[in-house]
């Protein structure tokens, strides 16, 4: 592309903004057409009818905060595979081979964990 | 970049979103149609012809109807988490082809810009569960964070895959390699320039298609929005505009996958032969180009159709199946796809080795998945719930035994 990476930036924070306006024209037309009524009653958080506890911000279980972290392990190894992807044909057969490794003690680890019971939801 | 260019790039951007918005609409009818004829029915019918008009007294409603903000909700999460959800299923379009070199900006990182922009939705998802502070809310954000985040890394990896494939991160390429040639002529398909990488990478189309359904939280992934459990997961308290860019946001991202798949493994709009080939050039760049686009939304809609035609079908899947089948599936086999592909391509395999390699892979994978459901036809919540209470060793609680099982039966006699 003869564009520089700037100008990229530039259409897409310029089609943000577009979004942004589109959805403000949306949340104005809302504002302008919808009732507005003062109802205390209404703006309960649901909780199947019974009278609800004000704050819903409690513990959590520990598994999803598992998955995160696994998440992050290969979300980082995606960020490395990204520029190999389209360079290792041309650059140096070790190159390959170095990925191959990484992508083995990365396998390595996801069977680890899979033994250990951590990708099991319960 | 001028001013008055600015000008002409906001004008057309918003003539995008008006077309998305107006595409979004389309969708909705259609998958009303299409579910209703699943199920024997009319579907809508009353509002204009065939209904066509229902989405739009659909979208009225919606901008009429009260915005209620919750008495205990965080108001500024609240009030932005829509927006998060939207903005990022808009911009994915930017960089996706209509036509030759027709994009709103033909990205030379135009994969890696796909996959960074949709992860951003999550963030949305879980704010609003958040915000809204109620329980169901809670739940339905963190599952929404739990799947999309595990059915990402196996659309990370297709998509990486399809890059090797074209040695490249522009989706102008990877419509190019689907229809003409990949790499140098001793790479040629049998048949070449009209193979799709959906039949160079079989594995890697269905894994995609599975984790996009998974992404869009489409019925048979549908847990975090499920109303049968967490009752509308982080929409529960939403209403009215807010609810309808939830909803917006939903169908384009619906869209951009239907377009994703389109692009990458059917060749866009190209396939399967650019429209110049056809018509010859006789006909004007507009008219191609025109056609050219036409032919690629046309797929997208089928594509779309097909992931209705899955909702109508499906039933809803756990989540524990759901979080099992994507780290212990999916997550495995796109790595063994990636790892073949870079093999293949490295050591100057030819390319009919990668179907041939794959596919007895991934039948083997779908009867592996089926056998795992059941040890000996049993089902796996009985066997699990069996495991599960003989390691705690007690017996679980309210189980007849098979004595009492059978004195009740004589009991009853």
């Amino acid at each position: 592309m003869t564009e520089g990476l700037g100008d990229n930036w530039t259409i897409i924070a310029i089609a943000g903004a577009v979004g942004m306006l589109a959805i403000g024209i949306l949340f104005l037309a809302s504002y302008i057409f919808a009732p507005k009524r003062k109802s205390e009653r209404g703006r309960i958080p649901y909780e199947c009818g019974i009278e609800a506890t004000p704050f819903s911000w409690s513990r959590t279980n520990i598994r999803y905060y598992v998955f995160g972290l696994a998440f992050l392990i290969f979300d980082v190894e995606a960020v490395f595979l990204f520029p190999w992807a389209v360079v290792f044909l041309e650059a140096a057969a070790a190159v390959f081979y170095e990925m191959l490794i990484f992508l083995g003690i990365l396998m390595f680890g996801l069977t680890y964990a899979w033994r250990k019971g951590g990708l099991n939801w319960r | 970049m001028s001013f008055t260019d600015i000008l002409f790039a906001f004008a057309g951007l918003f003539g995008l979103f008006s077309a998305l918005a107006v595409g979004v609409l389309s969708l909705t009818w259609l998958e009303r149609k299409t579910l209703a004829r699943i199920q024997q029915r009319a579907g809508p019918s009353v509002v204009g012809p065939h209904g066509l008009l229902q989405p739009f007294a659909d979208a009225m409603k919606l901008v009429t109807k009260e915005d209620i903000i919750p008495a205990y909700a965080d108001k500024l999460l609240f009030w932005m988490a829509p927006v998060f959800v939207a903005i990022p299923a808009f911009l994915i379009w930017l960089a996706i082809p209509f036509g030759d070199g027709i994009a709103v900006r033909m990205l030379d990182l135009g994969l890696l810009y796909v996959v960074a922009i949709s992860g951003i939705g999550v963030v949305g998802l879980l704010m609003g569960g958040w915000a809204s502070s109620s329980r169901y809310s809670m739940l339905g954000g963190l599952r929404a964070a739990a799947q999309l985040v595990s059915y990402e890394i196996p659309i990370v990896i297709v998509i990486l895959s399809i890059a090797v494939l074209v040695q490249s991160l522009s989706l102008d390429a990877v419509i190019a390699g689907n229809t003409i040639t990949v790499g140098e002529a001793t790479r040629d398909l049998p048949g070449q320039g009209l193979i799709p990488f959906a039949f160079v990478m079989p594995m890697g189309f269905v894994i995609f298609f599975i984790a996009g359904l998974a992404e869009l939280g489409r019925t048979p992934f549908d847990i975090h929005h499920a109303e049968s459990e967490v009752v509308g997961g982080p929409f529960v308290e939403y209403s009215g505009a807010h609810w309808a860019v939830f909803f917006l946001a939903e169908y384009l991202n619906t869209f951009v996958i239907s377009a994703l798949i389109v692009v990458l493994f059917f060749g866009g709009w190209s396939w399967p032969s650019p429209p110049e080939s056809i018509f010859g050039h006789d006909l004007s760049g507009t008219t191609t180009n025109f056609v050219g686009g036409a032919w690629f939304v046309f797929k997208s809609y089928i594509v779309a159709v097909t992931i209705f035609w899955i909702r109508g079908t499906y039933p809803r899947l756990r989540i524990d199946q759901l979080m099992t089948f994507a780290w212990q599936v999916l997550i495995p086999l796109s790595f063994v796809n990636f790892v073949l592909i870079a093999v293949v391509l490295f050591y100057d395999w030819p390319l009919w080795m990668m179907p041939t390699l794959s596919l007895p892979i991934l039948i083997g994978a779908v009867i592996g998945v089926q056998r795992g459901r059941g040890v000996r036809g049993r089902p796996q919540t009985v066997r699990v719930l069996r495991r599960s209470a003989g390691e705690i060793g007690r017996p679980m609680p309210n189980a007849p035994t098979q004595t009492q099982i059978a004195g009740e039966g004589h009991a009853g006699d």
